[in-house]
């Protein structure tokens, strides 16, 4: 199990930070959604990774931590308006600067290559 | 009284929340009386906290009475207050510089502003780092409001990288918590402190793995070489009000990297003490160079400003990485200095644009300044005191930092940077300067005149230097009390974990 979690959160991490390098809004956009995925994934497993643990104290010998989980309740919070945050920023900067390029404006070699394809 | 420490914190919050409601939301008069009467009560009550703290006792506030590693809690000593008085006092005289002609200013400026001191204010007082992430976050999401206030082309590309590259940060940020969670099973700052010191060896390299992921974080917020680029576009960018709040915000990214790294990787943590050290120097002496080298290609004043806050984030970061009382002492002198002069001149920038017309504060030959003998004083005197020249404390600051590096070694680095930096402000200031009072083109513009209260708001940043250098004495004890208590590490851990010691003997 641990070693799934663990690709699952790299690949999540390893797809964010490659979208969020990208030139236009939208991939960053998605980039920094997947990333927050990831660290997401990341906390929660930060209280060590147990099947059938109780949630209540003594109710039985093998309990999970409940820190991690509030850790990544406030953590989805703040991801949730953020990345609300960051869509709107984006489509004003689209309105804005007339283009989605993260610059406001898009390089020559970039638009050439579009035009070609 | 024991109550008082959550003020901070409670005030800007219901304000902000109250200047959204009739009858104070209806009229921004209104909103402006209220927030100005809060922010003086807000000074009042950060120099009460400060004088408290001064008897070199760690107040600690447990919420909810929850005792120390299981609750969060609220720890006033003497750093966190010092820091306290500092944003209150910055808060007043940016909020009295709005008391003047504003067209951008919408019915949200306001409580965004409000929300932002909330945002800083936590960040300093709080003793867990998932809690500082909170509070990093409410003053990061104000901060993206205020930014982009008034709108126009070039705020929104400077937002746009500011809040994408602090997103990434805030992500990084959760990862390096999640690895000191899981390896050290708390996020109570002390409780860390402790906790570190009794590490197995086995999980050390995880430690500073996470321990330096935090550093990129601070730095990001710091403008810290690799991560300052993003600095001059935003500050150049946004208002005259928010440019002088945001002078505190970098200092916000000294304060963690201060925090973190002299009392959870300081002196008592055994294989892990001191990791900030070998990266922070190099990259604080790199960031002094690139801040001198903004600083000459600056076309415009308010970029100028931003590029020398980024060289006074270089020095104090420098000075830090020596991580020894003497150099936090002399960096926490500066840093008062640097703030309150940083921000003083983004608002005189303001003035002056406003009276030469079309080219605003951009570095050309053009109509001259309507009050140019009196903003021209100010200037005058707002230069050398950013510079270090004597006699104001900018001076005195930077003396402090140079009698900081001891050996020959730290010498060698840091002496020619710090006095290089200071030659490059000078330059660039007097043709700054010069360009802008002297260099003119056609005849005065017709324009009005500074208003008043606005004028005041300067005038009280401007002053500062003169009084840290007059109280220089009081000021440099106060500092060195304030280094002195930071390095003791087990004085704090015992003060913020003892509640739970006693609970247990009981």
């Amino acid at each position: 199990m641990e070693a799934l979690y663990a690709a699952c959160v790299g690949v999540l991490t390893a797809s964010g930070v490659f979208l969020l390098l990208r030139g236009r809004t939208f991939p960053v956009v998605v980039g920094l959604t997947l990333l927050s995925y990831g660290v997401n994934l990341f906390l929660f497993a930060s209280g060590r990774l147990s099947v059938g643990g109780a949630a209540v104290l003594g109710t039985s010998s093998d309990h999970s931590d409940p820190l991690p989980q509030a850790l990544v309740l406030t953590a989805i919070v703040i991801g949730f308006a953020m990345t609300a945050f960051v869509v709107i920023l984006a489509m004003r900067a689209r309105g804005d600067l007339g283009n989605d390029h993260v610059d406001g404006r898009v390089p020559v070699i970039d638009a050439d290559s579009e035009e070609r394809t | 009284m024991q109550h008082l420490i959550l003020l901070p914190l409670i005030l800007p919050l219901l304000a902000g929340l109250l200047m959204l409601l009739p009858p104070i939301g209806t009229s921004r008069i209104r909103q402006r009386n209220f927030a100005l009467l809060l922010s003086g009560v807000t000074v009042l009550i950060s120099a009460v906290l400060l004088k408290q703290a001064q008897q070199g006792l760690v107040e600690v506030y447990a919420l909810g009475d929850w005792a120390a590693p299981f609750g969060i809690v609220l720890v006033a000593d003497r750093l966190s207050t010092l820091l306290l008085l500092l944003t209150s006092v910055l808060a007043f005289c940016s909020l009295l510089y709005t008391f003047g002609p504003r067209e951008e200013e919408g019915s949200f400026f306001q409580p965004l502003l409000q929300f932002q001191i909330l945002g800083i204010n936590g960040a300093f007082l709080t003793g867990d780092l998932f809690n500082l992430f909170v509070f990093f976050e409410i003053l990061l999401i104000a901060s993206y409001g205020l930014l982009m206030f008034g709108g126009g082309k070039t705020r929104t590309r400077a937002g746009l990288h500011y809040v994408i590259l602090n997103l990434a940060g805030s992500a990084i940020f959760l990862f390096a918590l999640g690895i000191l969670y899981g390896t050290l099973g708390t996020l109570n700052i002390a409780d860390l402190a402790l906790k570190v010191q009794l590490l197995d060896p086995r999980d050390a390299p995880l430690v500073q793995a996470g321990g330096l992921m935090l550093l990129i974080v601070f730095g990001l917020k710091a403008a810290m070489l690799p991560l300052q680029f993003w600095l001059p576009a935003a500050y150049a960018a946004s208002t005259p009000a928010v440019a002088a709040l945001f002078a505190i915000m970098t200092k916000v990214g000294i304060y963690a990297i201060l925090r973190v790294f002299t009392m959870i990787f300081g002196e008592a943590a055994g294989t892990l003490s001191h990791i900030a050290g070998p990266w922070l120097w190099p990259l604080a002496l790199m960031t002094i160079l690139i801040g001198a080298i903004g600083t000459l290609a600056a076309q415009d004043l308010r970029r100028l400003i931003a590029n020398l806050i980024i060289v006074s984030v270089g020095s104090l970061l420098a000075v830090i990485a020596l991580q020894r009382e003497t150099a936090t002492a002399a960096a926490l002198y500066y840093l008062l200095h640097s703030t309150l002069i940083s921000a003083g001149l983004f608002l005189l920038a303001d003035l002056i644009a406003r009276q030469r017309g079309k080219v605003r504060d951009r570095l050309v030959s053009a109509r001259g300044v309507g009050q140019d003998r009196l903003l021209g004083s100010l200037f005058f005197i707002g230069a050398i005191a950013v510079i270090g020249m004597p006699p104001l404390s900018g001076f005195i600051g930077k003396v402090l930092m140079l009698n900081a590096a001891s050996s020959v070694q730290e010498m060698s680095w840091l002496w020619p940077l710090l006095l290089g930096s200071s030659l490059v402000a000078l330059i660039a200031l007097s043709r700054a300067g010069s360009t802008l009072f002297w260099n003119l083109a056609g005849s005065p513009a017709e324009t009005e005149r500074a208003h008043p209260v606005q004028l005041l708001a300067v005038v009280l940043l401007l002053a500062m230097p003169l009084l840290l250098s007059i109280f220089a004495a009081p000021v440099t004890q106060l500092t060195a009390a304030t280094a002195q208590q930071l390095h003791d590490v087990h004085g704090q851990i015992g003060s913020v974990l003892l509640p739970l010691a006693q609970l247990e003997v009981k």
